[in-house]
């Protein structure tokens, strides 16, 4: 057993510590305060090789592990979960469908440019009566000649607004259930096609969440994402990757409660002396770092099951179950922490407040985790 | 274009400095970094070898084995070549012998031009480059923040009192960098992915024909005789009162207490 980071990995997380300390966290306020999606950060995010990081060079990527990829999302988290959500959200959900189902000429048509940020890229799963139960989707497809046609819509779909394709799912045979759905590749720009009005969220305010439609959306059968009636399997494949990432979004947020929580509890003085001399305090800063120090292990587990071609599903789950939980419990300390001041916008904690409670609803609510483990142990 | 640079390895600035039982300073725990002066001329090397389309950027540095990692930092950021010279438990070494060691190392190396930081934040000595230089015989211009190349020839710009001084050289030549002269980059992840691929080439003292004595305690013409931490700050004090009330203790206890004024 070897706890320690490779060469690569701790070079990637200074560097990608230092990008979200001196470029990413200055703007992060700004960024939440006016809901601006971060267009220049991303770019940036691109030229550093970020966006394409655990992807093989062949197809635009940099070669990058899981680890490597899970320090990346809690890193810029830690500093903007807006900015986290956006690159985890392209990586997990818009470039990871490609690469794991994705024909050879698809990879290189749709992989390849997603992974040198030329683009973002989007999935659409999630419908208006299609949320924790996915077989509920509507949206559907019908085959005519060559081509398929698509009506219906997505919601909530992160980054689907600056993405160059998405990937939805649409019902292709309804008689088959879940092994009747297959997933489609829309480009960007296909005639009925449309992307709706940005969501009004409560936190994560700098990230793009919108509506899809799709009004006889024609599609050539090349545009069909792997083997027909797929969608299903595919999907579930797709997120069990994203738990890592959410699990690893989460932490980022949770270590910047930590860090925000320590740093005010020492500067902060009453009764004569700084608050971070109470024990009421102390316990609650003592169980985020051990939370957070867990949390850290989890997620690195299971993203090491994953580069080494292991089962990982289960792991997944429990660490994006813990990550956000603890995440979201961090932020509540921290505000408590601050007091007065947690309430105040003055202070980010008030953000993370908000920006965290995504995490135990994206890519599977928690309880919808612990479905996915109770079924993993056998229930 | 052979651009070497000589890169130290430091502690990261960040690091609370402790020191151990012997007096020494306390390495355990300690985050070591490229020399932030370092970084500019890695930069500065590289921006150089972009703007001629074609070189090769060289790194050398003389230290521990831990030193490797500064020199693939500097591979990450686009560096084609390390130059490592180990010298693992060599003790009591100083600017003198330290430059003798580098001088040596750079017969190995072919270069056109050399770059440096112009001191490391450790010891802040701001010697070993141009002592360097003295031993290579080239000329050196150091504290520079602007660095031009023309026809076997170098216009640098160095910072002096109250002003700038403009320098025209011949190269080869050492250049020491100051901040201001290019921020360093962030490496990419294809450049880290890439460091570990890069040819590295290790010496060790003997490998360079030279005497662990000679450069080491024996050779060393300064000796470090002890070392203190700084006396810890006290706290401030804060006069309570009306601001006017106030202002005329603070006054006071400037010119009683502090005596300053």
């Amino acid at each position: 057993m070897n706890f320690e980071l490779t060469e690569e990995q701790a070079m990637l997380r200074n560097m990608v510590k230092e990008f979200a300390d001196e470029v990413i966290a200055p703007r992060a306020g700004e960024i939440d305060r006016t809901g601006e999606f971060p267009v220049d950060i991303v770019k940036k995010l691109a030229e550093l090789d970020l966006l394409g990081l655990p992807f093989p060079e062949k197809y635009g990527g940099a070669g990058g592990d899981t680890v490597s990829y899970a320090i990346a999302v809690e890193e810029i988290s830690r500093a903007c979960a807006s900015t986290g959500i956006t690159y985890a959200a392209h990586i997990s959900l818009g470039c990871s469908p490609f690469y794991l189902f994705g024909t050879e000429e698809q990879k290189q048509k749709y992989l390849v440019p997603l992974a040198k940020g030329e683009y973002m890229g989007a999935f659409g799963l999630t419908e208006p009566n299609a949320g924790s139960d996915a077989g509920g989707t509507q949206t559907h497809a019908v085959q005519d000649g060559d081509e398929w046609v698509i009506n219906g819509s997505k919601i909530f779909i992160t980054n689907a607004g600056y993405a160059g394709t998405v990937v939805i799912t649409a019902v292709t045979d309804k008689s088959k259930g879940t092994c009747g759905i297959t997933n489609f590749i829309i480009p960007r720009g296909t005639p009925g096609f449309t992307v709706g009005k940005e969501f009004d969220k409560m936190g994560l305010r700098g990230s793009n969440t919108v509506p899809l439609y799709f009004d006889n959306v024609r599609v050539p059968k090349e545009n069909i994402l792997g083997t027909p009636g797929q969608g299903f399997k595919q999907f579930l494949e797709v997120l069990d990757g994203g738990r890592i990432s959410i699990g690893a979004m989460s932490l980022g947020i949770a270590q910047a409660c930590l860090d925000a929580s320590l740093q005010y509890a020492r500067e902060r003085k009453q009764f004569g002396q700084s608050i971070s001399k109470f024990q009421a305090i102390q316990f609650k800063l003592a169980d985020m770092a051990m939370h957070i120090e867990l949390a850290r292990l989890m997620i690195w587990k299971a993203a090491w099951l994953k580069d080494n071609k292991k089962n990982f599903s289960k792991e997944a789950a429990y660490a994006k179950l813990f990550a956000s939980e603890i995440a979201a419990k961090a932020a509540t300390e921290a505000v408590q922490i601050h007091g007065g001041y947690g309430y105040m916008k003055e202070y980010p904690v008030e953000r993370f407040y908000r920006d965290v409670k995504l995490c135990e609803i994206g890519e599977g609510t928690s309880e919808v985790q612990r479905i996915v483990i109770a079924r993993l142990l056998g229930c | 274009m052979k651009i070497l640079v000589l890169m130290k390895q430091t502690f990261d600035t960040e690091t609370k400095i402790s020191l151990d039982a012997n007096g020494k300073i306390d390495e355990a725990g300690v985050n070591f970094v490229v020399n932030p002066y370092c970084e500019f001329a890695v930069e500065e090397a590289l921006r150089i070898k972009e703007r001629l389309g074609a070189g090769e950027v060289t790194v050398l540095s003389v230290g521990p084995e831990r030193a490797e990692t500064s020199i693939r930092q500097c591979l990450a950021m686009g560096a084609d070549k390390g130059v490592l010279v180990n010298t693992g438990g060599l003790e009591g070494g100083d600017e003198f012998t330290t430059a003798q060691i580098v001088a040596k190392a750079i017969e190995k190396v072919e270069y056109d031009i050399i770059l440096a930081g112009f001191q490391a934040v450790d010891d802040g000595s701001a010697q070993v480059a141009p002592r360097v230089a003295e031993l290579l015989g080239i000329p050196q211009v150091t504290v520079i923040t602007k660095l031009e190349l023309e026809d076997g020839k170098a216009i640098a710009t160095r910072e002096i009192d109250d002003g700038v001084e403009i320098i025209e050289v011949a190269l080869p030549a050492i250049f020491t960098a100051q901040q201001g002269l290019a921020e360093p980059r962030y490496p990419s992840m294809k450049g880290i992915m890439q460091a570990k691929k890069k040819p590295m080439e290790r010496y060790s003292l003997a490998d360079l024909g030279l005497d662990a004595g000679l450069v080491g305690t024996d050779g060393a013409k300064v000796k470090i005789v002890e070392l203190s931490l700084p006396t810890p700050r006290k706290g401030g004090k804060i006069v309570e009162g009306e601001p006017a009330e106030a202002a005329q203790k603070v006054v006071q206890l400037l010119r009683s207490e502090a005596k300053v004024i």
